[in-house]
């Protein structure tokens, strides 16, 4: 039963990644996101780690990718990028090569890991049954792990008033600073494109 | 054929490899960043499997913490392409040259 959901959702997992690459429409690329998403959660649940698909679930089928559809709603989705022109020559199979390298490293470590870690296993905390997952995962994040815990309420924080700042538009002066940048940097490509 | 702690970790690696065969590829700055996504969510895997075969929370907790920082680092990330997007029309990654000077 075990391998039987193992094999479904890592066909669902990277059938959904490989969609996520080939799409040329951005907006059937998050949606093969969220194919591999679940596929993931499915694996958590598989893994007995229920609150983390939950997790999963909620903050990246629920919230990254709707962020990822609104911008590419913003934006626009007519700009569906042309997939036979390389810009790069060369660029597609070295990135083939560089991705199998990064495979056959990982491969390679697996390999030579196989039968375990040697060393005498410590378990800080044991993880206990699937039912309470969730309150051992929050005991644990709220006594030894509170400080990060906070740390992280300040990054979002922050990642918050970034999000604000970068998106308001820019006061005056900068405005003009910008355009005179921009209107230079066009004549530059104009420049080029003369050259060429 | 019973499924391993390793069967796990050799589908992570798969996903991270198509993750960084994607980002590598494809230039169009969402894509790429959802190939981010797709290589965190690989590590996500290893994380908790690995957690699993030690019986230590610690791979699920970690799994927390990455969590808090891809939703952070999309907002901020999707929050620049918009910004850019403002000032130059198209969302091609290569269209950013100029960084180089």
């Amino acid at each position: 039963m075990e391998t039987v959901v193992f094999l479904i959702s890592a066909a669902v997992i990277l059938s959904g990644a490989l969609g996520v690459i080939f799409s040329k429409n951005p907006v059937h690329s998050a949606l093969f996101m969220v194919q591999t998403l679940f596929g993931v959660a499915v694996l958590f649940v598989l893994l007995e780690a229920t609150f983390l698909a939950a997790i999963q679930v909620i903050v990246y089928a629920g919230a990254i990718v709707i962020l990822f559809v609104f911008v590419i709603t913003l934006l626009g989705v007519d700009r569906a990028e042309d997939l036979k022109v390389e810009p790069i020559s060369g660029q597609r199979p070295l990135a083939v090569v560089l991705g199998a390298s990064i495979f056959g490293i990982i491969l390679t470590v697996l390999i030579v890991a196989v039968g375990g870690p040697t060393g005498e296993q410590v378990a800080n905390t044991p993880i206990g049954d699937a039912t309470d997952n969730t309150k051992i995962l929050g005991e644990a994040l709220f006594s030894t792990h509170v400080f990060s815990v906070e740390l992280t309420a300040l990054l979002l924080t922050v990642a918050v008033v970034g999000a604000v700042v970068l998106s308001t538009r820019p006061t005056k002066p900068l405005i003009s600073t910008l355009d005179k940048q921009q209107n230079d940097n066009l004549e530059d490509e104009l420049e080029e494109k003369g050259e060429e | 054929m019973s499924i391993t702690t390793t069967w796990y970790l050799l589908l992570a690696a798969i996903l991270f490899s198509i993750g960084t065969t994607g980002l590598l590829v494809r230039r169009n700055p969402l894509i790429m960043f959802m190939c981010i996504e797709l290589m965190l969510n690989a590590v996500n895997i290893t994380f908790v499997s690995i957690g699993s075969h030690l019986n230590d929370l610690g791979g699920q907790l970690a799994v927390f913490f990455v969590l808090v920082v891809a939703a952070a680092e999309v907002v901020i990330g999707l929050a620049l392409v918009v910004a850019i997007m403002r000032r130059r029309s198209r969302t091609n990654a290569d269209d950013l040259k100029i960084l180089g000077g």
